[in-house]
């Protein structure tokens, strides 16, 4: 690891503006993704500006939508009794993130910074239509998520929380690669009064998208048996040592047929 | 603090119930604070990847991989090692289990194991032998096989449970 200095602000203002004086200053949150880049050197930064004594952590219903803080970690999020009543396919979702230890640590904030491209949150913010608060603005997860490791966040800009509308029904299912436990593809299916969201992760060469051959699908009925002639094009699929595209655009279709029985099941 | 420089930062940690105030760098993991200068070293480091689950302490109760947290950032946690379980020559219940159990081989993730199960099976005497597998997904094995390391939890369960 490069050496560093590591700054503890006590307010997400001191901390955005630690962030502002230089490209060489980076957020960590519970950096089970950092802190493994800058081990491996493959990140080098001055300083570390620690958000552990901002708050941000709390989980509450803020009208009709489920807030989370930035820095809920993941075991909080699926441990939470307001995000299991209210938005129980979140708190599923966040108990099979990394493993136990990852998600004492691991937080809602940092992975949707992060924004891997096999991450499991974007496709769950990305298919409820999420908000990402930060501490200029408010963005609308489809402006959000840009591409790899990309998003539309300015560099002095901090995540503050999450805000998520409540669907009628939704579920998430993913095909752990049989050895990182990454999702090689996730799927998270959304139905509402009048609309089907269903957003991918894992798959795609720029990052969680939506899918509309599934969404289309559904919208005749909400069950698997409507996605059982449906295909999805290997078109913008990534193809790696994992699995090639086309393998990825089944997974896709499995893995949403999965979801939408095991939303029918809460 | 002057550019260019890097900090010294003193740390004020409960260690096993012994408070310890230590001079480190701000970039000094955990894991090698832990084993370098206070000089426990049945914290192991296996993978240092965060994978092997080698390193698992519990900091205020909860389980982390020390190789992947910072010793500033647990600056006034209270801290439990391997090596603050046993009470005198009375091991804990979990320790008692994996050694009736042959929870162990090699023993090099055996630390680990250990602090991950007793997380695991707090308030859960009921815990069922998937949920352990499962729990125990951030501790890797390369002896056991594992059949004897999940005995070894289902069995300190149950000791919690009488």
């Amino acid at each position: 690891m490069y050496s560093f200095n590591y700054l503890k602000p006590v307010s997400i203002e001191d901390a955005a503006s630690m962030l502002s004086e230089s490209d060489e200053h980076k957020v960590i949150s519970g950096g089970m993704t950092l802190i493994p880049t800058l081990k491996q050197r493959l990140a080098r930064v001055e300083r570390l500006i620690g958000l552990e004594k901002c708050g941000l952590s709390e989980i509450k219903l803020d009208g009709e939508l489920l807030k989370i803080g930035a820095m809920a970690t993941h075991a909080e999020v699926s441990e939470s009794d307001i995000v299991v009543m209210e938005n129980p396919a979140i708190a599923e979702l966040a108990s099979h993130i990394g493993d136990r230890q990852v998600r004492n640590r691991g937080t809602i904030g940092g992975s949707l910074a992060n924004n891997d491209p096999s991450a499991c949150y974007p496709a769950a913010i990305l298919a409820l239509g999420g908000i990402i608060h930060t501490t200029k603005r408010d963005i609308n997860a489809e402006e959000f998520f840009v591409d790899l490791f990309e998003t539309a966040l300015e560099e002095d800009e901090i995540i503050t929380a999450v805000s998520l509308p409540k669907p009628d029904a939704a579920a998430y299912e993913k095909f752990p690669n049989p050895a990182s436990r990454y999702a090689m593809v996730g799927v998270f299916v959304a139905k509402f009064n009048s609309e089907i969201r269903v957003a991918v992760t894992g798959a795609g060469e720029e990052g969680v998208f939506r899918c509309s051959e599934i969404e289309t699908a559904l919208l005749k009925a909400f069950s698997s048996e409507s996605l059982s002639d449906c295909t999805i094009s290997a078109d913008g699929l990534m193809s790696d040592i994992h699995a090639e595209a086309d393998y990825r655009a089944h997974l896709i279709v499995e893995m949403a047929k999965r979801a939408v029985t095991k939303s029918a099941r809460r | 603090m002057i550019l260019g420089e890097i900090d010294v930062t003193q740390v004020t940690l409960m260690v096993n119930g012994t408070q310890h105030n230590e001079d480190v760098s701000d970039y000094m993991l955990l894991a090698d604070f832990i084993r370098e200068k206070l000089k426990l070293t049945g914290t192991h480091v296996g993978c240092d990847t965060s994978q092997c689950g080698a390193c698992v302490i519990h900091i205020d109760g909860i389980s982390v991989k020390s190789c992947t947290m910072l010793a500033v950032q647990a600056d006034g946690c209270n801290i439990t090692t391997i090596e603050g379980l046993a009470d005198g020559d009375v091991l804990h219940p979990m320790q008692q289990a994996f050694h009736e159990n042959h929870g162990l081989q090699c023993g090099f993730c055996t630390p680990g194991m250990i602090m991950s199960a007793i997380e695991l099976i707090d308030g859960k005497p009921d815990i069922s032998e998937a949920e352990i597998r499962q729990g125990l997904e951030g501790n890797l094995c390369r002896c056991t096989g594992y059949q004897n390391i999940v005995k070894s939890v289902h069995e300190a369960a149950k000791v919690e449970r009488r």
